[in-house]
Protein backbone atom coordinates (compact mmCIF):
# COMPACT_ATOMS: atom_id res chain seq x y z
CA UNK A 1 0.00 0.00 0.00
CA UNK A 2 1.66 3.21 -0.92
CA UNK A 3 1.79 6.65 1.49
CA UNK A 4 -0.84 7.99 -0.82
CA UNK A 5 -3.71 5.34 -0.53
CA UNK A 6 -3.21 5.56 3.74
CA UNK A 7 -5.70 8.03 5.48
CA UNK A 8 -4.73 7.06 8.96
CA UNK A 9 -1.71 5.34 10.32
CA UNK A 10 -1.45 4.93 13.89
CA UNK A 11 1.68 3.27 15.49
CA UNK A 12 2.36 2.05 19.20
CA UNK A 13 -0.44 5.09 20.75
CA UNK A 14 -0.35 5.44 24.31
CA UNK A 15 -2.30 7.21 26.31
CA UNK A 16 -3.37 7.34 29.96
CA UNK A 17 -5.17 9.64 32.28
CA UNK A 18 -3.00 10.46 35.42
CA UNK A 19 -2.26 6.60 36.72
CA UNK A 20 -5.21 5.04 34.23
CA UNK A 21 -3.64 3.50 30.84
CA UNK A 22 -6.35 4.04 28.50
CA UNK A 23 -5.19 2.94 25.36
CA UNK A 24 -2.07 0.00 25.34
CA UNK A 25 -0.49 0.16 22.11
CA UNK A 26 -2.51 0.95 19.22
CA UNK A 27 -1.85 0.02 15.90
CA UNK A 28 -4.14 0.36 12.97
CA UNK A 29 -3.67 1.94 9.37
CA UNK A 30 -7.16 2.90 7.35
CA UNK A 31 -7.70 2.65 3.55
CA UNK A 32 -8.78 6.03 2.09
CA UNK A 33 -11.90 5.79 0.57
CA UNK A 34 -12.83 3.42 2.70
CA UNK A 35 -15.63 2.98 5.84
CA UNK A 36 -13.35 1.80 8.91
CA UNK A 37 -15.35 0.67 12.10
CA UNK A 38 -13.86 0.66 15.74
CA UNK A 39 -16.09 -1.69 17.89
CA UNK A 40 -15.91 -2.16 21.57
CA UNK A 41 -17.55 -1.52 24.75
CA UNK A 42 -18.11 1.31 26.28
CA UNK A 43 -15.16 2.67 28.24
CA UNK A 44 -12.77 0.80 25.95
CA UNK A 45 -11.09 3.97 25.09
CA UNK A 46 -12.75 4.60 21.27
CA UNK A 47 -13.35 8.40 22.10
CA UNK A 48 -9.67 8.54 22.95
CA UNK A 49 -8.81 7.52 19.47
CA UNK A 50 -11.42 10.01 18.27
CA UNK A 51 -9.73 12.55 20.49
CA UNK A 52 -6.02 12.01 19.48
CA UNK A 53 -7.28 11.74 15.74
CA UNK A 54 -8.77 14.68 15.31
CA UNK A 55 -6.18 16.65 17.97
CA UNK A 56 -8.40 17.31 20.40
CA UNK A 57 -6.34 15.42 22.81
CA UNK A 58 -2.36 15.02 22.93
CA UNK A 59 -0.75 11.20 22.34
CA UNK A 60 1.53 10.70 25.21
CA UNK A 61 3.52 8.38 22.91
CA UNK A 62 3.49 6.53 19.28
CA UNK A 63 2.98 7.49 16.06
CA UNK A 64 -0.16 8.94 14.84
CA UNK A 65 -0.69 10.57 11.28
CA UNK A 66 -3.98 11.63 9.71
CA UNK A 67 -4.12 12.88 6.02
CA UNK A 68 -0.39 12.33 6.27
CA UNK A 69 0.12 14.99 8.76
CA UNK A 70 1.42 14.59 12.11
CA UNK A 71 -0.90 15.21 15.14
CA UNK A 72 0.96 16.39 17.33
CA UNK A 73 3.55 18.27 15.03
CA UNK A 74 1.37 20.23 12.59
CA UNK A 75 -2.46 19.72 13.87
CA UNK A 76 -3.19 22.92 12.38
CA UNK A 77 -3.11 20.70 9.11
CA UNK A 78 -4.67 18.31 10.16
CA UNK A 79 -7.54 19.82 11.36
CA UNK A 80 -7.71 21.11 7.84
CA UNK A 81 -8.26 17.72 6.15
CA UNK A 82 -10.92 16.47 8.34
CA UNK A 83 -13.88 16.65 10.54
CA UNK A 84 -15.65 15.76 13.69
CA UNK A 85 -19.06 14.78 14.36
CA UNK A 86 -18.52 14.04 17.93
CA UNK A 87 -20.47 11.69 20.33
CA UNK A 88 -23.20 13.97 21.07
CA UNK A 89 -25.24 16.09 18.41
CA UNK A 90 -22.81 19.23 18.91
CA UNK A 91 -25.29 21.88 17.47
CA UNK A 92 -26.63 25.15 18.40
CA UNK A 93 -30.05 24.58 19.98
CA UNK A 94 -30.70 28.22 19.99
CA UNK A 95 -29.86 29.14 16.79
CA UNK A 96 -31.97 27.27 13.49
CA UNK A 97 -30.63 24.85 11.13
CA UNK A 98 -29.84 27.14 8.48
CA UNK A 99 -27.91 29.55 10.99
CA UNK A 100 -25.95 26.50 12.17
CA UNK A 101 -24.83 25.36 8.88
CA UNK A 102 -23.53 29.17 8.14
CA UNK A 103 -22.01 29.50 11.36
CA UNK A 104 -19.88 26.41 9.87
CA UNK A 105 -18.86 27.43 6.90
CA UNK A 106 -17.88 31.01 7.88
CA UNK A 107 -15.88 29.53 10.39
CA UNK A 108 -14.05 27.22 7.76
CA UNK A 109 -13.47 30.87 5.43
CA UNK A 110 -15.60 29.64 2.48
CA UNK A 111 -16.96 31.31 0.04
CA UNK A 112 -21.11 31.58 -0.68
CA UNK A 113 -21.94 30.11 3.12
CA UNK A 114 -25.80 30.65 2.57
CA UNK A 115 -25.89 28.54 -0.57
CA UNK A 116 -23.61 26.11 1.11
CA UNK A 117 -26.07 26.32 3.97
CA UNK A 118 -29.64 25.86 1.27
CA UNK A 119 -27.63 22.65 -0.23
CA UNK A 120 -26.85 20.81 2.71
CA UNK A 121 -30.31 21.80 3.80
CA UNK A 122 -31.88 20.05 0.70
CA UNK A 123 -29.65 17.16 0.77
CA UNK A 124 -30.46 15.91 4.59
CA UNK A 125 -33.88 17.04 4.00
CA UNK A 126 -34.20 19.66 6.12
CA UNK A 127 -35.15 22.65 3.71
CA UNK A 128 -38.54 22.62 5.89
CA UNK A 129 -37.33 23.17 9.24
CA UNK A 130 -34.40 25.23 8.45
CA UNK A 131 -35.20 28.58 9.39
CA UNK A 132 -36.59 26.33 12.85
CA UNK A 133 -34.75 26.44 16.15
CA UNK A 134 -32.77 23.04 16.28
CA UNK A 135 -34.13 22.91 19.92
CA UNK A 136 -37.57 22.21 18.18
CA UNK A 137 -35.82 18.91 16.15
CA UNK A 138 -36.18 15.56 16.93
CA UNK A 139 -33.32 13.45 17.72
CA UNK A 140 -32.53 11.96 14.57
CA UNK A 141 -33.10 15.36 12.77
CA UNK A 142 -30.47 16.53 14.71
CA UNK A 143 -28.48 14.08 13.94
CA UNK A 144 -28.78 14.92 10.56
CA UNK A 145 -27.78 18.51 11.14
CA UNK A 146 -24.76 17.58 12.81
CA UNK A 147 -23.52 15.59 10.51
CA UNK A 148 -24.58 18.10 7.45
CA UNK A 149 -22.58 20.45 9.62
CA UNK A 150 -19.10 18.10 9.55
CA UNK A 151 -19.96 17.99 5.33
CA UNK A 152 -19.44 22.07 5.52
CA UNK A 153 -16.11 22.75 4.04
CA UNK A 154 -16.12 19.26 2.14
CA UNK A 155 -13.46 16.99 3.56
CA UNK A 156 -12.34 14.13 2.62
CA UNK A 157 -12.28 12.51 5.98
CA UNK A 158 -14.56 12.05 8.43
CA UNK A 159 -14.64 11.27 11.76
CA UNK A 160 -18.58 10.15 13.21
CA UNK A 161 -18.14 8.77 17.04
CA UNK A 162 -20.96 6.79 17.64
CA UNK A 163 -22.95 8.20 15.33
CA UNK A 164 -26.19 6.51 16.34
CA UNK A 165 -26.25 6.04 19.53
CA UNK A 166 -29.47 7.04 21.23
CA UNK A 167 -31.49 7.12 18.28
CA UNK A 168 -34.32 5.26 17.24
CA UNK A 169 -34.45 2.90 14.67
CA UNK A 170 -35.68 4.74 12.07
CA UNK A 171 -32.99 7.50 12.77
CA UNK A 172 -30.54 4.84 12.58
CA UNK A 173 -31.16 3.41 9.28
CA UNK A 174 -31.21 7.08 8.13
CA UNK A 175 -27.99 7.78 9.55
CA UNK A 176 -26.72 4.43 8.04
CA UNK A 177 -27.66 5.67 4.61
CA UNK A 178 -25.89 9.14 4.88
CA UNK A 179 -22.60 6.66 5.08
CA UNK A 180 -23.02 4.51 2.86
CA UNK A 181 -23.70 7.76 0.25
CA UNK A 182 -20.09 9.21 1.94
CA UNK A 183 -18.82 6.48 0.97
CA UNK A 184 -19.64 6.44 -2.32
CA UNK A 185 -18.81 9.38 -3.19
CA UNK A 186 -15.07 8.20 -1.99
CA UNK A 187 -15.10 9.87 1.50
CA UNK A 188 -12.89 7.96 4.22
CA UNK A 189 -15.42 7.46 7.31
CA UNK A 190 -13.55 6.16 10.61
CA UNK A 191 -16.55 5.40 12.74
CA UNK A 192 -16.80 4.09 16.24
CA UNK A 193 -19.87 1.76 17.23
CA UNK A 194 -20.90 -0.72 20.13
CA UNK A 195 -23.09 -2.01 17.82
CA UNK A 196 -22.10 -5.33 15.95
CA UNK A 197 -24.76 -4.84 13.38
CA UNK A 198 -23.50 -1.31 12.66
CA UNK A 199 -19.91 -2.35 11.91
CA UNK A 200 -21.18 -5.38 9.72
CA UNK A 201 -23.69 -3.21 7.63
CA UNK A 202 -20.95 -0.36 6.95
CA UNK A 203 -17.54 -1.24 7.65
CA UNK A 204 -15.12 -2.33 5.02
CA UNK A 205 -12.89 -3.01 8.20
CA UNK A 206 -13.44 -3.26 11.57
CA UNK A 207 -11.28 -3.58 14.36
CA UNK A 208 -12.08 -4.86 17.73
CA UNK A 209 -10.72 -2.59 20.67
CA UNK A 210 -10.97 -4.14 24.10
CA UNK A 211 -8.53 -2.34 27.42
CA UNK A 212 -6.81 -0.05 25.50
CA UNK A 213 -5.65 -2.53 22.55
CA UNK A 214 -6.74 -3.77 18.86
CA UNK A 215 -7.41 -7.20 19.59
CA UNK A 216 -8.48 -7.97 15.90
CA UNK A 217 -8.64 -6.15 12.87
CA UNK A 218 -9.98 -7.01 8.98
CA UNK A 219 -12.35 -7.43 6.72
CA UNK A 220 -15.73 -9.11 7.80
CA UNK A 221 -14.44 -12.10 5.98
CA UNK A 222 -11.73 -12.21 7.82
CA UNK A 223 -12.77 -11.70 10.82
CA UNK A 224 -15.25 -14.61 9.73
CA UNK A 225 -12.56 -17.25 8.65
CA UNK A 226 -10.83 -16.56 12.27
CA UNK A 227 -13.39 -18.79 13.48
CA UNK A 228 -14.42 -22.53 12.42
CA UNK A 229 -16.69 -22.86 9.50
CA UNK A 230 -20.14 -22.55 10.28
CA UNK A 231 -22.37 -25.32 9.84
CA UNK A 232 -25.32 -26.10 8.26
CA UNK A 233 -28.38 -26.00 9.80
CA UNK A 234 -32.18 -25.40 9.18
CA UNK A 235 -33.97 -23.70 11.52
CA UNK A 236 -37.10 -21.67 10.93
CA UNK A 237 -36.70 -17.95 9.78
CA UNK A 238 -38.07 -16.22 12.90
CA UNK A 239 -38.59 -12.05 12.90
CA UNK A 240 -36.70 -10.04 14.95
CA UNK A 241 -38.53 -7.23 16.59
CA UNK A 242 -36.77 -5.00 15.34
CA UNK A 243 -37.98 -6.07 11.72
CA UNK A 244 -41.23 -6.36 13.15
CA UNK A 245 -41.04 -2.74 14.79
CA UNK A 246 -39.58 -1.60 11.12
CA UNK A 247 -42.32 -3.15 8.91
CA UNK A 248 -44.93 -1.64 11.67
CA UNK A 249 -43.72 2.03 11.86
CA UNK A 250 -40.00 1.92 9.43
CA UNK A 251 -42.27 2.91 6.28
CA UNK A 252 -40.58 6.00 5.70
CA UNK A 253 -37.45 4.91 5.83
CA UNK A 254 -38.42 2.71 2.53
CA UNK A 255 -38.92 5.78 0.80
CA UNK B 1 5.55 23.11 4.27
CA UNK B 2 2.38 25.50 3.62
CA UNK B 3 1.67 28.04 6.87
CA UNK B 4 -2.30 27.97 7.25
CA UNK B 5 -3.34 32.15 7.73
CA UNK B 6 -4.60 32.85 11.12
CA UNK B 7 -8.17 33.88 10.96
CA UNK B 8 -7.99 34.72 14.63
CA UNK B 9 -10.34 38.15 14.05
CA UNK B 10 -12.73 36.79 11.50
CA UNK B 11 -13.61 34.03 14.07
CA UNK B 12 -14.43 35.81 16.80
CA UNK B 13 -16.33 37.99 14.78
CA UNK B 14 -18.19 35.29 13.48
CA UNK B 15 -17.96 33.95 17.65
CA UNK B 16 -19.71 36.95 18.73
CA UNK B 17 -22.44 37.30 16.43
CA UNK B 18 -23.10 34.16 17.27
CA UNK B 19 -23.81 34.31 20.89
CA UNK B 20 -25.11 38.00 20.34
CA UNK B 21 -27.88 35.66 19.15
CA UNK B 22 -28.16 33.91 22.27
CA UNK B 23 -28.58 37.20 24.62
CA UNK B 24 -31.05 38.50 22.08
CA UNK B 25 -33.34 35.15 21.66
CA UNK B 26 -33.41 35.41 25.51
CA UNK B 27 -35.85 36.72 27.00
CA UNK B 28 -34.81 35.84 30.27
CA UNK B 29 -31.39 37.14 30.46
CA UNK B 30 -32.56 40.85 28.82
CA UNK B 31 -34.77 40.77 31.79
CA UNK B 32 -32.20 40.24 33.95
CA UNK B 33 -29.70 42.00 32.50
CA UNK B 34 -31.70 45.51 31.42
CA UNK B 35 -35.08 45.41 32.50
CA UNK B 36 -33.93 44.59 36.06
CA UNK B 37 -32.03 46.71 36.93
CA UNK B 38 -34.29 49.71 35.42
CA UNK B 39 -37.27 48.75 37.47
CA UNK B 40 -34.91 49.24 40.66
CA UNK B 41 -33.64 52.61 39.46
CA UNK B 42 -37.51 53.15 39.21
CA UNK B 43 -37.63 51.83 42.68
CA UNK B 44 -35.40 53.28 44.55
CA UNK B 45 -36.12 56.89 42.61
CA UNK B 46 -39.89 57.44 42.79
CA UNK B 47 -40.88 54.74 46.03
CA UNK B 48 -37.95 54.85 48.34
CA UNK B 49 -35.68 57.70 46.94
CA UNK B 50 -37.83 60.45 49.12
CA UNK B 51 -36.64 58.56 52.19
CA UNK B 52 -33.04 57.88 51.61
CA UNK B 53 -30.57 60.97 52.70
CA UNK B 54 -27.55 60.71 50.28
CA UNK B 55 -26.93 64.36 50.66
CA UNK B 56 -26.85 64.63 47.14
CA UNK B 57 -30.04 67.37 45.66
CA UNK B 58 -30.42 64.73 42.81
CA UNK B 59 -31.04 60.95 43.40
CA UNK B 60 -30.62 59.77 40.48
CA UNK B 61 -27.52 61.30 39.59
CA UNK B 62 -26.37 59.50 42.69
CA UNK B 63 -28.06 55.94 41.99
CA UNK B 64 -26.65 55.91 38.31
CA UNK B 65 -23.36 54.70 38.73
CA UNK B 66 -24.43 51.50 41.20
CA UNK B 67 -27.37 50.62 38.76
CA UNK B 68 -24.42 50.16 35.68
CA UNK B 69 -22.41 47.83 38.13
CA UNK B 70 -25.46 46.07 39.45
CA UNK B 71 -26.73 45.38 35.37
CA UNK B 72 -23.08 44.03 34.81
CA UNK B 73 -22.96 42.35 37.78
CA UNK B 74 -26.27 40.60 36.98
CA UNK B 75 -25.37 39.35 33.23
CA UNK B 76 -22.30 37.30 34.87
CA UNK B 77 -24.45 34.36 35.57
CA UNK B 78 -25.48 34.03 32.18
CA UNK B 79 -22.26 34.47 30.78
CA UNK B 80 -21.10 31.65 32.84
CA UNK B 81 -24.45 29.27 31.51
CA UNK B 82 -23.58 30.09 27.82
CA UNK B 83 -19.42 29.06 28.44
CA UNK B 84 -21.14 25.69 30.69
CA UNK B 85 -23.23 24.71 27.21
CA UNK B 86 -20.72 25.35 24.54
CA UNK B 87 -18.35 23.04 27.23
CA UNK B 88 -21.55 20.53 27.60
CA UNK B 89 -22.65 19.74 24.66
CA UNK B 90 -19.21 19.56 22.74
CA UNK B 91 -19.57 22.78 20.63
CA UNK B 92 -16.33 23.79 21.92
CA UNK B 93 -15.21 20.29 20.96
CA UNK B 94 -16.29 20.43 17.38
CA UNK B 95 -14.61 24.33 16.94
CA UNK B 96 -11.38 22.84 18.45
CA UNK B 97 -11.19 20.05 15.86
CA UNK B 98 -11.62 22.96 12.94
CA UNK B 99 -8.72 24.89 11.41
CA UNK B 100 -9.65 28.16 13.17
CA UNK B 101 -7.87 29.74 15.78
CA UNK B 102 -8.08 27.87 19.21
CA UNK B 103 -8.89 30.46 21.54
CA UNK B 104 -11.90 32.59 19.40
CA UNK B 105 -14.43 30.15 21.03
CA UNK B 106 -13.55 31.40 24.51
CA UNK B 107 -12.83 35.13 23.78
CA UNK B 108 -16.03 35.32 21.80
CA UNK B 109 -17.83 34.64 24.74
CA UNK B 110 -15.37 37.42 26.62
CA UNK B 111 -16.42 39.83 23.80
CA UNK B 112 -20.18 39.06 23.60
CA UNK B 113 -20.37 40.18 27.69
CA UNK B 114 -18.33 43.03 26.74
CA UNK B 115 -20.72 44.29 23.83
CA UNK B 116 -24.28 43.38 25.70
CA UNK B 117 -23.62 45.15 28.98
CA UNK B 118 -22.29 47.92 26.81
CA UNK B 119 -25.75 47.88 24.72
CA UNK B 120 -27.50 47.28 28.43
CA UNK B 121 -25.76 50.60 29.97
CA UNK B 122 -26.30 52.44 27.43
CA UNK B 123 -30.05 51.47 27.61
CA UNK B 124 -30.47 52.58 31.18
CA UNK B 125 -28.47 55.86 30.62
CA UNK B 126 -31.32 56.52 28.16
CA UNK B 127 -33.91 55.47 30.80
CA UNK B 128 -32.24 57.57 33.53
CA UNK B 129 -31.59 60.80 31.30
CA UNK B 130 -35.77 60.75 30.96
CA UNK B 131 -35.93 60.37 34.89
CA UNK B 132 -33.93 63.06 35.39
CA UNK B 133 -30.47 62.33 35.17
CA UNK B 134 -28.05 65.09 34.53
CA UNK B 135 -23.98 65.53 33.98
CA UNK B 136 -21.80 68.13 33.74
CA UNK B 137 -18.93 65.88 32.78
CA UNK B 138 -16.96 65.99 29.90
CA UNK B 139 -16.16 64.09 26.83
CA UNK B 140 -12.59 62.91 28.77
CA UNK B 141 -14.76 61.88 32.07
CA UNK B 142 -17.59 60.05 30.35
CA UNK B 143 -14.10 58.04 28.08
CA UNK B 144 -12.91 57.31 31.75
CA UNK B 145 -16.54 56.13 33.31
CA UNK B 146 -16.84 53.51 30.11
CA UNK B 147 -12.82 52.47 30.69
CA UNK B 148 -13.73 51.52 34.33
CA UNK B 149 -16.78 50.08 33.09
CA UNK B 150 -15.29 48.14 30.16
CA UNK B 151 -12.76 46.69 33.12
CA UNK B 152 -15.18 46.20 35.41
CA UNK B 153 -17.25 43.87 32.77
CA UNK B 154 -13.68 42.24 31.82
CA UNK B 155 -12.81 41.81 35.28
CA UNK B 156 -16.08 39.62 36.33
CA UNK B 157 -16.13 38.02 32.62
CA UNK B 158 -12.78 35.93 33.93
CA UNK B 159 -14.28 34.84 37.21
CA UNK B 160 -17.47 33.98 35.71
CA UNK B 161 -15.50 32.25 32.68
CA UNK B 162 -14.12 30.02 35.56
CA UNK B 163 -17.17 29.04 37.16
CA UNK B 164 -18.77 28.05 33.65
CA UNK B 165 -16.16 26.10 31.96
CA UNK B 166 -15.41 23.92 35.59
CA UNK B 167 -18.82 23.74 36.65
CA UNK B 168 -20.13 20.26 36.54
CA UNK B 169 -23.91 21.21 36.21
CA UNK B 170 -26.15 23.82 35.10
CA UNK B 171 -26.98 24.87 38.52
CA UNK B 172 -23.11 25.55 39.36
CA UNK B 173 -22.02 26.99 36.41
CA UNK B 174 -24.88 29.81 37.67
CA UNK B 175 -24.18 29.94 41.14
CA UNK B 176 -21.53 32.23 40.69
CA UNK B 177 -24.26 34.72 39.86
CA UNK B 178 -25.01 35.40 43.65
CA UNK B 179 -21.68 36.51 45.40
CA UNK B 180 -21.08 39.06 42.41
CA UNK B 181 -25.35 40.20 42.75
CA UNK B 182 -24.53 40.91 46.35
CA UNK B 183 -21.47 43.33 45.77
CA UNK B 184 -23.58 46.09 44.77
CA UNK B 185 -25.80 45.98 47.35
CA UNK B 186 -23.53 46.15 50.19
CA UNK B 187 -21.77 49.27 49.13
CA UNK B 188 -22.02 52.39 48.19
CA UNK B 189 -24.02 52.24 45.42
CA UNK B 190 -27.51 52.88 46.82
CA UNK B 191 -27.14 54.64 50.62
CA UNK B 192 -23.89 56.68 51.81
CA UNK B 193 -21.37 54.02 53.66
CA UNK B 194 -21.25 56.01 56.53
CA UNK B 195 -25.20 55.31 57.85
CA UNK B 196 -24.41 51.58 58.19
CA UNK B 197 -22.87 49.51 61.12
CA UNK B 198 -19.58 49.25 61.69
CA UNK B 199 -19.01 45.39 60.68
CA UNK B 200 -21.25 46.04 57.46
CA UNK B 201 -19.47 49.58 56.94
CA UNK B 202 -15.90 48.32 57.04
CA UNK B 203 -16.55 45.51 54.52
CA UNK B 204 -18.53 48.38 52.21
CA UNK B 205 -16.07 50.42 52.30
CA UNK B 206 -13.35 48.00 51.32
CA UNK B 207 -14.66 46.33 48.48
CA UNK B 208 -14.03 46.91 44.75
CA UNK B 209 -17.93 48.04 44.36
CA UNK B 210 -17.71 51.24 46.38
CA UNK B 211 -14.46 52.49 45.22
CA UNK B 212 -15.66 51.87 41.21
CA UNK B 213 -19.43 53.59 42.38
CA UNK B 214 -16.97 56.54 44.07
CA UNK B 215 -15.00 56.53 41.45
CA UNK B 216 -17.58 57.02 38.72
CA UNK B 217 -20.20 59.00 40.45
CA UNK B 218 -17.14 61.71 41.11
CA UNK B 219 -16.22 62.04 37.39
CA UNK B 220 -20.20 62.06 36.34
CA UNK B 221 -20.29 64.95 38.58
CA UNK B 222 -17.28 67.02 38.03
CA UNK B 223 -15.43 66.24 41.48
CA UNK B 224 -11.99 65.12 41.55
CA UNK B 225 -11.58 61.28 41.69
CA UNK B 226 -9.01 61.46 44.47
CA UNK B 227 -7.39 58.02 45.33
CA UNK B 228 -10.72 56.14 44.40
CA UNK B 229 -9.71 55.64 40.77
CA UNK B 230 -6.46 53.90 41.10
CA UNK B 231 -8.12 51.70 44.48
CA UNK B 232 -10.49 50.71 41.94
CA UNK B 233 -8.41 50.18 38.94
CA UNK B 234 -5.98 48.15 41.33
CA UNK B 235 -9.15 45.78 42.59
CA UNK B 236 -10.36 45.04 38.78
CA UNK B 237 -6.61 44.73 37.40
CA UNK B 238 -5.78 42.18 40.43
CA UNK B 239 -8.67 40.25 39.81
CA UNK B 240 -8.96 40.09 36.19
CA UNK B 241 -5.32 38.96 36.15
CA UNK B 242 -6.27 36.08 38.60
CA UNK B 243 -9.82 35.41 36.90
CA UNK B 244 -7.53 35.06 33.79
CA UNK B 245 -5.27 32.81 34.88
CA UNK B 246 -7.36 30.49 36.52
CA UNK B 247 -9.47 30.81 33.38
CA UNK B 248 -7.03 30.06 30.62
CA UNK B 249 -5.65 26.89 32.76
CA UNK B 250 -9.16 25.32 32.56
CA UNK B 251 -9.74 26.33 29.22
CA UNK B 252 -6.67 24.65 27.90
CA UNK B 253 -7.27 21.78 30.45
CA UNK B 254 -10.54 20.86 29.70
CA UNK B 255 -11.54 22.57 26.37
Amino acid sequence: MSQHEIAISVHGLRKSYKDLPVLAGVDFQVEKGSIFALLGPNGSGKTTIVKILTTLLKPDSGQVWVNGFDVTASPDHVRQSISLTGQFAAVDEILTGRENLVLIARLRHLQGPQQIADDLLHRFGLTEAANRKVSTYSGGMRRRLDIAMSLVGDSQLIFLDEPTTGLDPEARIEVWKIVKELADSGKTVFLTTQYLDEAEQLANRIAILQEGKIIVSGTLEELKKLFPPAKVEYIEKQLTLEEIFLSLVGKKANN
Amino acid sequence: METIPSYFFTDLRVMLGRSMRHVFRSMDTIITVTIMPIALMLLFVYVLGGAIQSGADNYVNYLLPGIMLMAIANSMGYTSYRLFLDMQRGIFERFHSMPIARSAALWGHVLTSLVSNSLSVIVIILIALLMGFRSSAGIFSWLAVAGILALFTLTLTWIAAIAGLSAKTVDGAAAIAYPIHFLPLISSAFVPTKTMPRGVRIFAENQPVTSIVDTIRSLLSNQPVGNDIWIAMAWCVGIMAVGYFFAMRVYKRRA
